[in-house]
């Protein structure tokens, strides 16, 4: 199907199911019930789901496939947004031009920092993107430009936002004053009422989750051509690809900026879904997030970014929310004395103690599980079908890798 | 001519954290080959070493005084710390107000304590695996560390007062002879020395002793000294000690310029690095020069005369200055060969 092999098309379905779908799975519990706030199915979410798998496919398709660690891609997605923001500024407030503009805005980016930080690799590139991105932070955050230029580029702190003055070329009265896919709101919300659930079908959901199909499939047709074994010969031994003759530069420095356009596609469609841009989403923290997210998910595989940034994005959701009530109506079964003291235990873990559980977390998958969740899985499938080998054939175990 | 002379000035206290932090990186950088990014998590414990000294120090009995009335009319509640209950008013005070200084004796053992404990417990298991695995689980440690201190001491700065004898400024005008008014804080002067002491000793340290010999032979060829018998490794995890001391001491010190929060040691963390590959990386004397050199161009950036040339070149300047010697001179101002070069 699709020019994909059996195994990547079921990893395809199941990707496309699960965001189309995802309305369903994420409100599993019924509404007003005490587990509902463990439900996620509320539209804003849902769309930093998507957006941040877009945002992680890309940059596994640097990370994963050529080793390079950069700590300064952040600065695409920030890129990302303030083109788009621009574009509504200029043109109104159709999706579709602020999308292209913000793609195109970030791969000139990408083009110009990689081809500089490329020459170094190793740690000298991850310093050398982080030094990037923290300059156009600084930039972005004091508006540096637009205090040259004269006129506001990035608005500083305050952060970049349409206003009724803007131009908007394209505008008229009849068409929606918030962002729109030709007159289609990304706001709108359908909600769907069964029995004691309740459902949210959000456009803006669901454009962002068809974004993420393509770029999903996309990715699977990156891995698998002959550009991407070539990034990853790079990974595995950069010197010997050296020595046979052949420049490597050109290689990276694409998947470089290929994924650049991915962050930026995923700054745009952030833009898309609310119409502000701010310099903090170009901070190195940020940056660091989309580490986390594919490390954690499972570098240089195909779904493990997809899996990270949704398991990040829903645990800081869902953790946030829980307070020392619910903590104490959790441990109610035991003697008093024991609930208190099990309270006062995770107390520092969840609520605003979430970064705490989530640096432990990932201290605990970088040391012994370097492959991330879909390591995991695949250790807990072997082990599975191993047993099922015992009494039955001995071929059966598959799990899909990558 | 003054103008000039204030700006170095003011460049020397923030170049010298710099050059404390880029220091103890490349210490462990050259010892042990790990790129730790909990460096700038080790910084910021420093700081708040002060803080805790402090509070200990004015840790209080409650005594209600029937004779002052507060503004509501109760009595007053009157909070005298234990150090003036047991030393006099006076003696008391001073103590109280000389607690930064004091922390110093007691961030070195801990931050020693803290260096030991992270290099056998964590990175010890890190030396065979890649560097970008390195980076990643010391960022995951610095995350652990920084959200552990916002537990425990919260989100907001916390100010933390140099000793009452440092408050004032000095005015280097009058004291040159200069018509014009130069005044700088005495703790900035006392944080200059002090870091200058620091870098002086650590390098006696490896130059003088024969212990700092032995670790310069290790960094220099690592095989070689363990086949003489050396035990390297020991003295290594001893060096990763040091390293976090440094970075502790310039954190402690640094506490009453800027009131330490949790997050400092992130934002001084970019800054080192871009420090140590400057100076290039796994050279000491390179990491010191470089960080005064970037603390002084930065305040230089800050003028206001370049400001109105260039709008806010002071935030980007150090940025771009390591991109330009790093694409120019590749291995930093005084890199060795062979140091990272894959």
């Amino acid at each position: 199907m699709l020019g994909l092999n059996k195994r990547d098309a079921t990893l395809l379905i199941v990707v496309a199911s699960l965001a189309i779908f995802a309305p369903f799975i994420l409100n599993p519990f019924p509404e007003g019930s005490a587990m509902a706030q463990f439900n996620a199915g509320y539209p804003d979410l849902m769309q930093r789901f998507v957006i941040f798998g877009v945002f992680a496919i890309g940059f596994n398709l640097l990370f994963g496939l050529t080793g390079y660690l950069s700590f300064g891609h952040a600065a695409f997605l920030g890129i990302g947004s303030y083109s788009a923001v621009w574009m509504f500024k200029l043109l109104g407030y159709n999706i579709i031009p602020g999308m292209i503009l913000s793609v195109i805005v970030s791969a000139l980016f990408a083009l110009l920092i990689g081809y500089i930080s490329l020459r170094r690799s190793g740690i000298y590139f991850s310093i050398l993107t982080l030094a990037f991105a923290q300059m156009l932070f600084a930039i972005a955050y004091s508006d540096l430009i637009g205090r040259f230029v004269g006129t506001s580029i990035t608005n500083g702190e305050t952060g970049l936002q349409v206003y009724n003055s803007d131009p908007q070329f394209f505008h008229s009265v009849d068409k929606p004053n918030i962002p729109h896919l030709f007159g289609q709101e990304m706001q709108s919300t359908y909600t769907l009422d069964a029995g004691a659930w309740s459902f949210d079908f959000n456009f803006g959901y669901y454009f962002s989750a068809l974004v993420l199909i393509g770029m999903f499939y996309l990715a699977i047709r990156i891995f698998r051509s002959p550009f991407g074994l070539m990034l990853r010969a790079v990974k595995s031994n950069q010197q010997r690809m050296n020595y046979t003759g052949l420049n490597t530069k050109p290689y990276t420095l694409a998947a470089f900026v290929i994924s650049g356009m991915y962050a930026g596609l995923a700054g745009g469609l952030m833009a898309s879904m609310d119409p502000l841009a701010g310099a903090e989403r170009m901070q190195w923290t940020a940056s660091g997030e989309v580490v986390l997210m594919t490390i954690l998910g499972g570098a240089g595989t195909l779904i493990g970014p997809v899996l990270g940034a949704g398991f990040i994005k829903y645990f800081e959701n869902i953790f946030a929310k829980i307070n020392d009530n619910v903590l104490h109506s959790w441990f109610s079964f035991m003697p008093d004395g024991l609930e208190d003291f099990m309270v006062a235990i995770v107390h520092p873990f969840v609520g605003k103690g979430w970064h705490l559980t989530l640096g432990l977390l990932f201290m605990l998958v970088v040391i012994f599980l370097p492959g991330g969740l879909v390591e995991g899985g695949q250790r807990i499938g072997k082990m599975l079908s191993r047993k099922k080998a015992d009494d039955k054939s001995p071929d059966a175990n598959k799990t899909p890798a990558e | 001519m003054d103008a000039i002379l204030l700006q170095i000035l003011n460049g020397l206290d923030k170049g010298s954290a710099y050059a404390l932090i880029a220091l103890g990186l490349t210490l462990i950088f050259g010892t042990l080959g790990v790129v730790n990014f909990a460096h700038g998590a080790l910084f910021m414990i420093g700081a708040f070493c002060s803080v805790t000294v402090q509070r200990i120090l004015t840790l209080s009995t409650t005594t209600i005084d029937e004779t002052q009335k507060d503004f509501l009319g109760n009595p007053l509640k009157v909070q005298t710390p234990y150090v003036e209950n047991w030393f006099g008013p006076e003696i008391g005070a001073s103590i109280i107000s000389w607690s930064v200084p004091i922390a110093i004796l007691f961030a070195i053992p801990v931050m020693l304590f803290i260096g030991f404990a992270m290099e056998r417990g964590l990175i010890k298991h890190f030396y065979k695996r890649p560097h970008a695995d390195q980076i990643l689980v010391t960022f995951g440690l610095a995350i652990v560390l920084q959200e552990v201190i916002k537990y425990f001491y919260g989100a907001n700065p916390i100010p933390t007062p140099a000793p009452d004898a440092f408050r004032g400024s000095l005015d280097f005008g009058a004291m040159l002879g200069l018509d014009v008014s130069l005044a700088y804080p005495y703790w900035r002067l006392v944080y200059f020395g002090f870091s200058a002491l620091i870098i002086g000793a650590v390098f006696a340290f490896l130059q003088f002793t024969t212990f700092g010999m032995v670790v310069r032979a290790g960094m220099a060829d690592r095989e070689t000294v363990g086949l003489l018998g050396i035990d390297i490794d020991r003295r290594f995890t001893i060096m990763f000690g040091i390293a976090a001391a440094v970075a502790g001491l310039a954190g402690v010190m640094y506490a009453p310029i800027n009131s330490p929060n949790y997050h400092m040691g992130m934002d001084f963390l970019v800054l080192s690095f871009v420090v140590v590959v400057v100076g290039g990386m796994g050279s000491l004397p390179g990491a010191v020069l470089a960080g005064f050199l970037l603390g002084i161009l930065e305040s230089f950036a800050s003028m206001n005369e370049i400001k109105a040339f260039f709008p806010g070149i002071d935030q980007i300047i150090i940025y771009l200055v390591a991109i330009i010697i790093l694409l120019t001179r590749p291995r930093g101002l005084m890199g060795r060969k062979g140091v990272m070069e894959e």
